[in-house]
């Protein structure tokens, strides 16, 4: 631990068990993963944003994406629940395969794989109705059977929410505070019983006290869930994840294209503390980026 | 700091002061545009005035029983309010039914599920049925609609109908919900749609529990907008509905009506136009002044309702 710290790039406290357990994860089988990524390549129309990305994600654990601003994080995490469906020019290449099946098969519903997959955005994005409609609204779309105020006290429970909106389920989730929306859709997203939920930058729009709020709360999830976070934050990525993918834009000046590439997937530890690539440690020690 | 003491000569202090001719002209900016809004008050006032006074006028020359009778024969001094409100309803309800349907599924298609190009070729085409002049639909629902759709439903139903005249009103108004409510739900943030997708929801479902009511003060307003402009057609039920010679008070919509605006409109220039100083014609101001009333109302409660569904993103 010791000679750990020293070499520590940058001032984090790392989890006690960090050490293990992301040594563990390292090492673990592929039968563990719940993401196997095969040669990803994310088109945007003719714009080549992100290619060739293999990768594990690990179960119940914290996988962090980091990396300069428009290298693909949010394009690539956004292949991990069909989000970029939405989005008329992009086009995915490659398998995304999630517990044996590829999610890009032509058979595969992508709402099927929305209801498994959950995701946080950014930005809060609460729906215009009442905390306790905000929550209801998953369970109720897939027909989740239960006591419905139960499955809601669950939730918040979960997102570490419910003693501060108790009171107020009926109202309109718009007066809850910035953290505590996005506490909110975290709840929304673990109420429809997920596999994984997708972060992309919970924390970006956050207080430091909101932020730290939203990274013990993701601790405590990845006991049931497994979550993959977006961060610009590298202390968060340090504090939280247990694997970091590091990315980043690689410019063809003669072409004038900037296509992402993941440079560095390791543990955590590793990639905070001694990167076998040097564009990794000149991007976290703040050298570049 | 010295320079701005007033000892000192030089343009300093000028240039603060300004031009006196641009000052000037400011000045007469200013009252050009204030007697353009003054005018237009002014216009109003004198309208309300007039109409207030003749239907004041109206009221006193007749027994107030005629307002209440079995139908509305201005000549024959029947001036039957219900006759013509219950008219104007009846077109109203007839057209938001085949509006409000046709109007939104068209404004949820066309922000929802229309492709970009799609939306260009489909929107301007919309756009062409708003264009088309009341006379044309009016002619259309006498000639088209009656004989083959209300003729054909109910089949005791004659040439003029207030069916007929509904649903043309209906199509009239089916490009203002369409685009009003569409524009509605373009304005809801992609967030929210995808806050929906990635709940696992469908995209019908997305549209309707998640787009739709973030849009709601939108699409209220697109329905009031609607209601406003089949309560205020007159051409396609002067044309279709026929109840230009008078009506009796009905409920029927297979049969002929009138409607309040088309009652003025045949009171003005129609069979029904009285000679002299009769009191069938200042009945128009009461008309009108009714129907001014009417809308005002509408308008408030849509005000009322949109103001209290307004959602902030
Ligand atoms: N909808 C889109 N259409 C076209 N190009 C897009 C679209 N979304 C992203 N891009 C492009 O793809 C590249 C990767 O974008 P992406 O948003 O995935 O980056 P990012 O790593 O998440 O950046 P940031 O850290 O700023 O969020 C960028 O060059 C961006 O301009
Ligand atoms: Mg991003």
């Amino acid at each position: 631990m010791n000679q750990l710290t020293e070499q520590t790039l940058v001032t984090v406290t790392l989890p006690e068990s960090s050490p293990e357990r992301s040594g563990d994860a390292a090492n673990r089988a592929d039968d563990d993963s719940v993401f196997s990524l095969r040669g990803v390549n994310v088109h945007y129309g003719s714009f080549h944003a992100v290619r060739d990305i293999t990768m594990e994600i690990p179960r119940r654990q914290i996988t962090a994406l980091i990396g300069p601003s428009g290298c693909g994080k949010s394009t690539l995490l956004r292949c991990f629940n069909r989000m970029n469906d939405l989005i008329t020019t992009a086009k995915v290449s490659g398998s995304v395969i999630y517990n044996g099946e590829n999610l890009y098969d032509s058979y595969v519903d992508a709402v099927e794989v929305r209801r498994r997959i959950g995701m946080v955005f950014q930005k809060p994005n609460p729906f215009p109705k009442s905390i306790y409609d905000n929550i209801a609204f998953g369970p109720k779309v897939n027909g989740i059977k239960g006591n419905m105020d139960d499955l809601v006290e669950q939730a918040l429970r979960d997102a570490a929410l419910w003693d501060e909106v108790k009171d107020k389920l009926k109202q309109n989730a718009y007066g809850l505070s910035g953290g505590q929306q996005q506490r909110m859709c975290i709840a929304r997203a673990i109420a429809v019983q997920p596999d994984v939920i997708l972060m992309d930058e919970p924390c970006s729009a956050l207080d430091p006290i909101a932020s730290a709020r939203i990274e013990d709360l993701m601790t405590e999830l990845k006991a049931q869930y497994t979550i993959v976070i977006v961060t610009h934050n590298m202390q968060q990525a340090a504090r939280v994840s247990d694997r970091t993918a590091f990315f980043t834009v690689e410019v063809d000046e003669a072409r004038s294209s900037r296509t992402g590439i993941l440079v560095e997937f390791d543990t955590a530890q590793r990639i905070f503390t001694n990167p076998s690539d040097s564009r990794t440690e000149a991007y976290i020690t703040g050298r570049f980026g | 700091m010295t320079q701005l003491t007033p000892m000192l000569p030089g343009p300093e202090p000028m240039s603060l002061r300004g031009s006196p001719r641009r000052r000037r002209k400011e000045r007469s900016v200013h009252v050009v545009l204030l007697s353009a809004a003054l005018i237009s008050i002014l216009i109003s006032v004198g309208i309300v005035y007039s109409l207030v006074g003749n239907a004041i006028d109206f009221l006193q020359k007749i027994d107030l029983s005629q307002l209440w009778t079995t139908g509305y024969f201005p000549r024959r001094g029947l001036f039957d309010l219900k006759t013509l409100f219950i008219g104007s309803l009846l077109i109203t309800g007839v057209a938001l039914v085949v509006a409000g349907p046709i109007g939104l599924g068209a404004a949820i298609y066309l922000s929802e599920y229309a492709s970009p190009r799609m939306r260009r070729i489909c929107k301007p085409i919309l756009e062409v049925l708003a264009g088309i002049p009341s006379v044309v639909i009016g002619f259309f629902a006498l000639t088209w609609i009656a004989p083959n759709i209300v003729q054909r439903i109910f089949s005791q139903s004659g040439t003029f109908s207030l069916a007929a005249a509904g649903i043309g009103v209906g199509i009239l108004i089916i490009p203002i919900i369409a685009s009003v409510a569409e524009d509605a739900m373009r304005a809801v943030p992609l967030a929210l749609r995808e806050a929906s997708y990635g709940l696992g929801a469908r995209k019908i479902t997305t549209s309707v529990r998640v787009v739709l009511p973030a849009a709601v003060s939108g699409i209220v307003a697109a329905f009031i907008l609607g209601i406003s402009r089949a309560i205020g057609e007159t051409l396609v039920v002067a044309l279709a509905a026929g109840g230009s010679g008078g009506s009796v008070f009905t409920t029927d919509i297979t049969g002929p009506g009138q409607t309040v605006t088309a009652a003025i409109a045949s009171l003005s220039f129609g069979s029904d136009q009285p000679a002299g100083d009769d009191a069938a014609f200042q009945s128009l101001y009461f008309l009108g002044i009714i129907l001014f009333i009417f809308t005002l109302l509408l308008n408030l409660a849509g005000d009322v309702f949109v103001r209290r569904t307004r959602q902030h993103y």
